[in-house]
């Protein structure tokens, strides 16, 4: 873990090395840029005059102290930004988890359940439009539809504009909310969280159902399936106890590893719902060369990434006897 | 008048459609078994002896159609309303199955699995004395260390132990019938027999009703009452065991006792049945059995045999050897 993690730092200061863009560019003026004094001065306050091992060198050491440089363009430590943006990226991410893996698994365990009916046809179908539609296209749609046109969702943000957010507490405006104990506000930030989340956990659902189907049509088929029925259980029972419960491990390790696509996929939803994380804090700094903090939020998506992967180890442990006696 | 049997199976049919074109595997089967009595079906793989069992009972696959009659203590099971039909299965009809392996739920333990069909049946029992209970039934069927027993996963156990547990299961509520679908066919020749040890054993302190599906008939020579001989959906030949082994009728069940290893050195060795048993899709016309019978004569390929019976010997053939033979 801790070589992966260095690997990440690594691979993340390498690559802004090799982009073609020019910081100064984003630090100093155009009209500056004439200037050899103030080009001059820039570079060594940004260190940019130093050899690239040099930098690598003191970015690390930085780093082990939890700085990570100061951003270009806000001109805040990026520690701080990436700080107050993580959580709101992880409130998305997870809520959008929480639906794609619901409606996935409703969706892939009726369609194998009914297979090759009207059911399996209709799940088939919206598995393949949430996946094959971009992010961007269904986001921009369906905020139209609800939002615009027919006013029963909330528009872009967190919160309503005229209201004041809850003191920050973990950052989850739906947790920090409760925690002030103001109601009303939470149900406008669960509300506002709705849209966003499902765009996002849309694309993934349509994997997670299609994974799921395939599993639970070859369990329905085991022997196993027949012994419950035959102890009188009910289908819900059979379904969901006996069925459901053998492709648990499967159905894990892919929502695990749809984390991935959703922090990604996460960028695009958070620019078009004015969504305040690092994903459109990430386009931000794209946009204007903002090395530190391009290399900051990658090492923190990717450390992110890790864990996700080390949770989805220990839950396929759990989740699988034969792994955990043998 | 006499009363009607614990389960009696009344010209039973089954059929699957596949490619709009309809395949009888069941094509009239009739059996009955008495509580304590055990009654083998016998018949080649295919010959519809799982799907005829399991479709009495509703648990046919889906694309499957059923019909006649199946009675369990004088209430009819075809068409019954499935939630009536759940709270006989597993409760007063239980079934085990030929690989207790798959059989059994692998992320269940063996506890579990067996305390569920307990409180399937009786709502008011907790899950501790559903698991006190379960480790009775091991210990009853002969399992070493219950207490400890249960709590295990069933790839922790062998294949004669995973038997047990799906009989230890299948006896949890003190069922009247059990219905045993080649319950030793999986498993090694010693532990076969103590397989058959502990379901005869069964029977007798139970006062269970037992049905032994089985493709081998040496099986049921000491373990079966009555045996009913299956061939392509239909049932040939239904005798008392020790007729049917003495004086079999039918010219299939005559080839069946001369293929058992052991049967044929003591007898004269009378033939083998050659070649396979037809397709569903092209079945012959007449008797069933006529491409592969030694006796075939013109009649056989034209006519369907009638059932002709001698008290309890009923043998379906143009030439069934029942002493005094009649038409039923
Ligand atoms: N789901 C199904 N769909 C179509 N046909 C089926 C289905 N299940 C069984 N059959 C057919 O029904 C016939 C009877 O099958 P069945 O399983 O009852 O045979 P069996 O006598 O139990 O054989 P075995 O000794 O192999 O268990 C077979 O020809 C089989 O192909
Ligand atoms: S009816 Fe004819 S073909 Fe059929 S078993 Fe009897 S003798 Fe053989
Ligand atoms: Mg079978």
């Amino acid at each position: 873990m801790p070589f992966l993690v260095l690997g990440i730092v690594t691979l993340a200061f390498l690559l802004t090395t090799v982009t073609k863009g020019d910081p100064l560019t984003a630090i100093v003026s155009d009209r500056q840029m004439n200037d050899p004094v103030a080009v001059a001065a820039a570079k060594a306050r940004w260190g940019l005059d130093r050899s690239l091992p040099e930098r690598y060198v003191i970015y690390v050491g930085n780093l082990l102290t939890g700085d990570m440089g100061t951003s270009f363009i806000t001109r805040r430590p990026v520690a701080q930004d990436v700080f107050f943006r993580l959580p709101a990226t992880m409130e998305l991410v997870l809520a959008a988890m929480l639906i794609g893996s619901t409606i996935g698994i409703t969706l892939g365990v009726l369609a194998a359940y009914f297979r090759n009916t009207v059911i399996d046809h209709a799940a088939r179908f919206f598995a393949l439009f949430g996946s094959s539609i971009p992010v961007f296209w269904l986001g921009l749609a369906l905020l139209y539809v609800f939002s615009v046109k027919w006013g029963i969702l909330p528009g872009p943000g967190r919160l309503d504009p005229r209201a004041t957010p809850p003191p920050s507490v973990t950052g989850f405006m739906t947790i920090d909310t409760l925690i002030a104990g103001n109601m009303k506000l939470f149900l406008d930030a669960l509300w506002h969280l709705i849209l966003p989340a499902f765009v996002l956990g849309w694309a993934v659902a349509g994997t997670i159902s299609r994974l799921v189907r395939a599993n639970m049509l070859e369990v329905l088929d085991r022997e196993f399936i027949l012994t419950a029925r035959a102890k009188g259980a009910g289908e819900l029972r059979v379904v969901v106890r006996h069925a459901l419960r053998n492709t648990l491990v499967p159905t894990l390790t892919v929502i695990g590893y749809s984390f991935a696509y959703l922090l990604t996929g996460a960028v695009l939803t958070e620019t078009i719902f004015s969504w305040p994380g690092m994903g459109s804090y990430a386009v931000e700094a794209a946009r204007g060369l903002d090395f530190p903090a391009i290399i900051g939020v990658t090492i923190v998506g990717g450390v992110v990434f890790l864990l996700t992967n080390l949770i989805t180890d220990i839950a396929y442990v759990i989740a699988n006897p034969r792994v955990r006696l043998g | 008048m006499q009363q009607e049997p614990l389960f009696a199976v009344r010209d039973l049919r089954v059929s699957f459609t596949r490619h709009g074109q309809s395949f009888k595997a069941v094509r009239g089967i009739s059996l009955h078994v008495d509580h304590g009595e055990v009654l083998g079906i016998v018949g080649e793989s295919g010959s519809g002896k799982s799907v005829g069992m399991l479709s009495a009972l509703g648990l046919q696959p889906k694309t499957a159609s059923v019909s006649g009659s199946a009675r369990f203590n004088g209430r009819e099971l075809v068409g019954m309303p499935m939630a009536q039909l759940r709270a006989l299965r597993g409760s007063r009809i239980a079934m085990i199955f030929q690989d207790p392996l798959s059989s059994l739920n692998p992320v269940m333990t063996v506890g579990a699995q067996i305390a569920e069909t307990i409180r399937l049946h009786n709502a008011g029992v907790s899950k501790r004395a559903a698991m006190d209970r379960a480790a009775e039934l091991l210990a009853l069927v002969a399992i070493p260390q219950p207490d400890r027993r249960i709590h295990q996963f069933p790839h922790e156990f062998s294949g004669g132990m995973r038997q047990r547990v799906m009989i230890a299961m299948a006896v949890a509520n003190d069922p009247d019938l059990l219905i045993a679908d080649e319950p030793t066919t999986a498993l090694d020749v010693t532990v076969q027999a103590q397989i058959m040890d502990v379901l005869t054993d069964l029977r007798r302190r139970l006062n269970l009703g037992l049905i032994l599906i089985t493709h081998d008939l040496g099986v049921l020579a000491g373990h079966a009452d009555r045996v009913a001989v299956v061939y392509s959906g239909e049932v040939v030949e239904q005798a008392n065991v020790d007729a049917l082994f003495a004086r079999p009728a039918h010219p299939y069940t005559r080839g069946l006792i001369a293929s058992i290893p052991n049967m044929a050195e003591e007898k004269e060795r009378l033939f083998s049945i050659d070649g396979a048993p037809p397709p569903l899709g092209k079945l012959p016309g007449g008797c069933a059995f006529h491409p592969r019978c030694p006796q075939a004569q013109d009649i056989c390929r034209h006519v369907p045999p009638p059932v002709r019976s001698n008290g309890d010997h009923r043998a379906a053939c143009h030439f069934a050897t029942l002493p005094v033979g009649s038409a039923a």
